[in-house]
């Protein structure tokens, strides 16, 4: 008995012994990311591009880095529950994430009323980093904002697909797709081009034979469809049914595998902008590319890339004040210049938005082509 | 012209429409008729419908008559399991018991089969063993999925009218849903012929499911929400417990809600439904075809 307990002693001791000799400080990172839900794909991607990026950062890194994962569902409410419970209960130093914009917008009012920075990698619609005109303290974004986005789809509708008429269906409830909608349209009429058709649905709806028939009997000559994949994919196949012709157009929520395994033939041949294509030449981009396929099978989508720029810049911000203090972080973050970071070089302006180009895209049977970049 | 022949189109959309919420306000109507029970877990057994559909399509790549035919099963055994389980131990119980217990039922079948194990809580595209194709017909174009819904929908009303007005089960539903003691008095199996009743109505809305998945191809376990309650809004307003009044509902609502979305805008869509409710509430809560209740 004697001899037994000895040895658990000394077994402890040695299990302490790691501890002492790294000593490495652990901070906690959250990730709010939609895991089920109507855009599980954004969140696959995000997580395991969480991941990797930890894991590279942990090769060299002054911290050891504790992830804690929530659900947010694409539901703005999930997704407030969650950076509540990152935040109170679990603690979080800082917060990667909402990917969606719906969630980050809420999700943002907490890290400011809470002093937790928040890095969105993918989260676009301009209300998240700014509200009433001024800008959130704490919230910062590895993407380009939807004023940009939208104006990018519309020039390349007018300049590369030469079209003269337009229509836009957007969900009138989601402020991605409501402001990427009005962007697009303005920029669209500015350019001497038509809208005839303006039509808002709700998230929920299944039915647009309505809507079809009557966008179909303006002839467009494009369709823009700035939503996520599923409903995106949906509305497509129900034009295509009324043989409506016109060449769609979408935004970077098209980006996801499930996007012509649930559209088909109806959504191959779409042209939407994105973040970075994965045929990207770089050093960076390819290192994370080929880790990715390695670890998951795939090419990493925008999702992935982005939220992987998001962790780095965060962690690698963290390295840089070499203290767990959020003011120290937030500090550094604001005058973040150049970072080469998967999607591009990174810098933030004074919102807290990346100015970066944006890249269209073209929907094929397998991935997706690269057409052109546009620069900011 | 082109006034007329977009009005047609928006028809043709909303009949659509109105043909699948026809089916499933069938089995609403049936199930009030015999029992007095507004089943909310009805919509949930047409989702229920979408899915076997979608597996036996996109698993099993079955034909189609069979597909129907498993659907058409399938529900039906669920519909006759749910009523043995859920509601024939609260016959004699109040009513809003009955009410609280079938939205529990519906609360269990969403939320069971959302589990990963089950059908999961995501989007599934829902298969189409065939091309879609578009038939000029004067002033309007009519595709096969349309086609195929309004004959599928027009055969099962056709069975259903044989099977309620011809045949001796049907007779003990008629006579079920006039007066239950005397009806039992007169040799009729009361558990046996609502438990057929339950069959019927459930089978209708699988077959509703299936056609809802070839025109909306994405269906998802939370899909019979809304097309469940626009559907016992439409049995409401054609006159609840009457099969006749089910369908012509079915296909106004159905129409309705198309036009609204075609002349107004889609956000006033699902509005607009419970304004309908609202008015045949306020105004002729027996529905279209309802008889005035009499005061004795």
């Amino acid at each position: 008995m004697s001899v037994n307990k000895t040895l658990a002693i000394i077994l402890a001791l040695f299990l302490t012994v790691p501890g002492f000799a790294f000593g490495k400080e652990i901070v906690r990172i959250g990730l709010i990311t939609p895991m089920t839900g109507d855009v599980k794909t954004y969140g696959e991607s995000a997580k395991n591009a969480f991941y990797i990026a930890i894991a590279d950062y942990e090769k060299t890194g002054k911290f050891q880095v504790n992830p804690i994962v929530a659900d947010d569902r694409n539901d703005p409410t999930e997704g407030a529950n969650g950076a509540l419970k990152l935040i109170t209960q679990d603690k979080v130093l800082a917060i990667v994430g909402p990917l969606t914009s719906k969630v980050a917008i809420p999700v943002s009012e907490y890290a400011v009323k809470y002093r937790v920075p928040m890095v969105s990698g993918t989260a676009t619609a301009e209300k998240v980093t700014i509200s009433d005109g001024k800008r959130k303290p704490y919230v910062f974004r590895a993407c380009f904002i939807d004023p940009f986005q939208g104006s990018v789809a519309a020039s390349f509708a007018l300049k590369n697909l030469k079209a003269h008429t337009g229509a836009i269906l957007y969900d009138v409830g989601n402020d991605y797709s409501k402001g990427l909608a009005e962007v697009f349209k303005s920029t669209f009429e500015k350019g001497k081009g038509t809208i005839v058709a303006y039509e808002s649905y709700q998230k929920d709806d299944v039915d647009f034979s309505a809507l079809v028939t009557k966008v179909a009997a303006k002839k467009p000559d494009v369709i823009f469809l700035p939503d996520y994949y599923n409903k995106v994919a949906l509305i497509a196949q129900q034009l295509r049914d009324r043989a409506v012709k016109a060449v769609l157009m979408g935004t970077d929520g098209w980006d996801s595998p499930e996007l012509v395994k649930i559209g088909g033939n109806a959504i191959i041949g779409g042209y939407f902008t994105n973040h970075y294509s994965p045929e990207r030449k770089d050093k960076v981009a390819e290192k994370f590319i080929a880790e990715y396929k390695e670890k998951h099978g795939s090419v990493p989508d925008a999702l992935a890339a982005l939220t992987y720029d998001a962790t780095m810049i965060l962690l690698e911000t963290l390295d840089k004040v070499q203290k767990p203090d959020v003011e120290l972080i937030t500090r550094a973050l604001s005058a973040l210049k150049n970072f080469h970071g998967v999607t591009g070089t990174i810098s933030f302006d004074k919102n807290g938005d990346a100015v970066k180009s944006a890249v269209i895209l073209q929907v094929e049977k397998e991935g997706s082509r690269y057409v052109t970049t546009i620069n900011p | 012209m082109e006034l007329l022949s977009y009005t047609l189109q928006q028809l043709i959309n909303g009949l659509q429409l109105g043909a699948v919420y026809a089916l499933i306000a069938l089995g609403y109507t049936m199930v009030y008729g015999v029992l007095r029970l507004i089943n909310f877990a009805h919509g949930d057994i047409f989702m229920f419908g979408a899915f076997v559909g979608y597996f036996c399509i996109s698993r099993w790549h079955l034909p189609i008559y069979l597909v129907f035919m498993i659907a058409i099963g399938a529900c039906a055994v669920l519909g006759v399991l749910v009523e043995k389980i859920a509601y024939k131990p609260l016959r004699a119980a109040p009513r809003i018991s009955l009410l609280i217990t079938a939205v529990g039922v519906s609360l269990f079948l969403e939320y069971f089969l959302s589990l990963n194990a089950m059908f999961t809580p995501n989007y599934i595209a829902f298969p189409r063993p065939f091309d879609v194709a578009g038939y000029d017909l004067f002033l309007v174009t009519i595709t096969n999925i349309q086609l195929i819904i309004f004959s599928v929908t027009a055969a099962t009303l056709f069975v259903l009218y044989l099977l309620v007005y011809r045949t001796k089960q049907g007779r003990a539903m008629r006579a079920l849903s006039h007066d239950q003691e005397t009806a039992s008095l007169m040799g009729v199996n009361v558990n046996a012929t609502i438990s057929f009743t339950f069959a019927v109505g459930t089978a209708c809305a699988g077959v509703g499911g299936i056609l809802y998945g070839f025109a909306y191809p994405q269906i998802n376990v939370f899909m019979g929400i809304m097309p469940g309650i626009k559907s016992f809004i439409a049995a409401v307003l054609g006159g609840i417990g009457l099969v006749h009044g089910a369908v012509l509902g079915g296909l106004l609502i159905g129409v309705s809600e198309v036009f609204v979305s075609a002349y107004l805008s889609s956000t006033f869509r699902d509005g607009f439904i419970f304004v309908i409710l609202l008015l045949v509430l306020l105004f002729r809560p027996n529905g279209i075809f309802g008889r005035r209740i009499e005061k004795v």
